[in-house]
């Protein structure tokens, strides 16, 4: 019997030699910079023209307070805009800033941004061919032909995918954290974060809010963001089964990602597409208490969803590789 | 010494009246041999005969409809993970890891077998000559290179069987020799060899009996001499005055002449031998119909005894059918 722990070996060791990681390392290392620098701007500006952080808020809050009372803003706009100023509000209450701008609080802002477009392409770079690839080359018929069952070929390349997924977050947010520290300095673990906010009709419930540190909020943010990232891994994982192109079922996977961040930015009338996996990929938007695109969507729910296609997309996935005959 | 023990009348492979539908088309309609301990077995068919989808059958890349196929006793689509201990293959070419070295390669389907040690694939390194470039990159190998290489790791595990399809394709006259040797050497040892063609002169270099398929179905299968006598062989003649030899052969009742149209031999290489004349006699009597010739004045310039092509031995064996 080979072994799983040899299977996996292989596997990882063949994403590594295929240099997908160190792809993903340097577009990191190529963006964060640039982030930082937009971000390093808007703090410039921000404390050239007001002296202390309140002002600042206050008028975040008093363009937001405007908008609402526009005619032209679409109401579904306006009812974000409205949990946002209480948000706001809750925090020039209790005197906390939200926007001090630090490596940690960057690095939070820099995951909440890339869960739903950023972080999914980084899982297709390694999901996408990781079966298509060995069909594309041939390598197939001397993987399958070693006295081995499929089922475990196939675990083992799912326990590498598991791997690099995981391996993907830390790394984006520790190279997002070294990087925002060099202008922003690293401090900021201990302030404190407002969560628990929660979307009723058209206000926020307070009842539940609660401080955490800004640690322990990117430690949760990181959770959310590696279970969205895994259910993009494992639907990309059934495609790559099926489909016998590198290339279609990349093209596939970004169509279905993308096409969730502009269903999700219709604020959609259309309620049965929350049952979609890509409108549910935001889960760190819960964290913050922003209204989710469609009504009756929650924490809960979109991970149920996301766990359903998760665990769909995998049987799926299970049952073609071990029966299907490989004939080209 | 015999590396792979085994009695040498052991049946390694067994087909058992195997059939494959392919949505809805039957491909392999039933198709039925053994291949014993330490014989070199040719497997002879056309392109589209279903070859390739019997090899990979062999090999569990392919569920067969119907049929058994045994390993050692073991059942290749059942328990895949036991038959194909015993077995080493290439179908197709030999695809490896581009991106690895081909050490790597090696260590990498090492670690899909079981108690392979790190020596082992220093021995297979050593066997193909590969020892020079075996920590570069498989990517800058030559076709030759990444062929050896393929064979490498088909004899990792000490296989009893080795499958190789269309082994020969690609590789120069130098490299088909080689390879020719090596498999002999390795049948030498015990192992058994199953080796896929599309030309009968090949597989009677190599081969001690053979199966051939047409049409999805095994029409015969024998020592490979015997088949290739059943069809019978050519005489090539070339005179310095044509015409006044033909006319002598065609006076013999022992010699049938062919004419330009009705045999079966490769027009390529016919082209090469302009003024030939094509003829079917027993070539026993060669040495006296050269003295003939001579006595006549006729110079022969060079006598060729030339195999039917495989279409030639496939006419013969499907008339046989029909005819018994």
């Amino acid at each position: 019997m080979a072994n799983l722990l040899s299977l996996v070996q292989n596997e990882t060791l063949k994403v590594w030699k295929k240099k997908r990681f160190a792809v993903i390392v340097l577009v990191l290392l190529v963006l964060i910079p640039i982030f930082v620098y937009a971000q390093l701007k808007i703090s410039q500006n921000n404390a050239a023209k007001f002296a202390d952080w309140r002002s600042v808020v206050q008028q975040r809050i008093t363009d937001n307070m405007n908008a609402i009372a526009s005619d032209r803003i679409p109401e579904e706009w306006k009812k974000w805009r409205r949990s946002l100023v209480q948000q706001l509000q809750y925090y020039l209450d209790r005197d906390v800033n939200p926007d001090t701008p630090n490596a940690v609080t960057f690095t939070a802002t820099f995951l909440e941004n890339s869960v739903t477009m950023f972080i999914p392409l980084m899982v297709l770079a390694i999901a996408s061919d990781l079966v298509s690839s060995e069909r594309a080359s041939g390598t197939i018929k001397m993987l399958l032909t070693r006295p081995v069952r499929r089922w475990k070929i196939l675990t083992s390349k799912l326990i590498a995918l598991t791997l690099y997924v995981s391996l993907i977050i830390p790394t984006a947010a520790l190279l997002s954290y070294l990087i925002a520290g060099l202008a922003f300095g690293y401090e900021g673990w201990g302030a404190p974060v407002f969560v628990g906010f929660r979307v009723n009709g058209t206000a926020i419930e307070t009842s539940s809010v609660h401080a955490i540190t800004q640690g322990a909020y990117l430690l949760m943010e990181m959770g959310l963001v590696w279970f969205s990232a895994m259910t993009v891994a494992a639907i990309s994982f059934m495609v790559s089964v099926l489909l016998q192109s590198a290339a279609a079922s990349l093209v596939t996977m970004m169509a279905a990602v993308i096409s969730g961040a502009i269903l999700a930015n219709m604020a959609s009338s259309w309620s049965s597409a929350k049952y979609l996996f890509n409108v549910n990929l935001n889960l760190t938007s819960y964290l913050q208490g922003t209204p989710p695109p469609i009504e009756g969507m929650s924490l809960g729910f979109s991970l149920v969803v996301l766990a359903v296609w998760g665990a769909v997309s995998l049987t799926t996935a299970f049952a073609v590789f071990t029966k299907r005959d490989v004939l080209n | 010494m015999p590396e792979y023990p085994h009695a040498p009348n052991d049946v390694i492979l067994s087909v058992q009246h195997v059939r494959k539908v392919i949505s809805g088309k039957p491909i392999i309609r039933d198709v039925t041999f053994d291949v014993r301990a330490g014989e070199v077995f040719g497997f002879l068919g056309p392109n589209g005969s279903g070859k390739t989808t019997t090899i990979r059958m062999l090999v569990d890349l392919i569920k067969p409809t119907d049929g058994k196929i045994l390993v050692c006793g073991e059942d290749v689509n059942r328990r895949p993970e036991r038959a194909l201990r015993y077995v080493g293959c290439i179908v197709e070419n030999p695809e490896m890891y581009p991106f690895f070295t081909g050490w790597e390669n090696l260590e990498h389907f090492a670690r899909m077998q079981p108690d392979i040690p790190f020596e082992r694939i220093e021995e297979v390194t050593r066997i193909v000559h590969l020892d020079k470039r075996i920590h570069d990159k498989v990517k800058t190998y030559s076709l030759g290179m990444r062929q050896r290489l393929g064979i490498a790791q088909a004899l990792l595990g000490k296989p009893r069987l080795l499958i190789l399809d269309e082994p020969t394709n690609g590789l120069d006259p130098k490299g088909i020799k080689e390879l020719r040797a090596f498999i002999r050497e390795l049948a030498d040892q015990g192992m058994s060899l199953f080796i896929s063609s599309h030309l009968l002169s090949e597989i009677q270099l190599m081969c001690d009996r053979v199966a051939i398929i047409a049409r999805g179905e095994v029409i015969a299968t024998g020592p490979v001499e015997e088949l290739v006598k059943q069809a019978g062989s050519y005489t090539v003649w070339q005179f310095d005055k044509p015409e006044d030899g033909r006319s002598l052969l065609e006076g013999s009742p022992e010699v049938a002449l062919v004419r330009e149209n009705e045999h079966r031999i490769d027009e390529a290489y016919l082209n090469g031998l302009p003024g030939a004349i094509v003829a079917l006699m027993d070539q026993r009597t060669i040495p006296e119909w050269i003295k003939r010739f001579a006595g006549e004045g006729i110079g022969v310039q060079a006598v060729h005894k030339v195999a039917p092509s495989l279409e030639e031995l496939f006419l013969k064996l499907t008339e046989g059918e029909s005819v018994g």
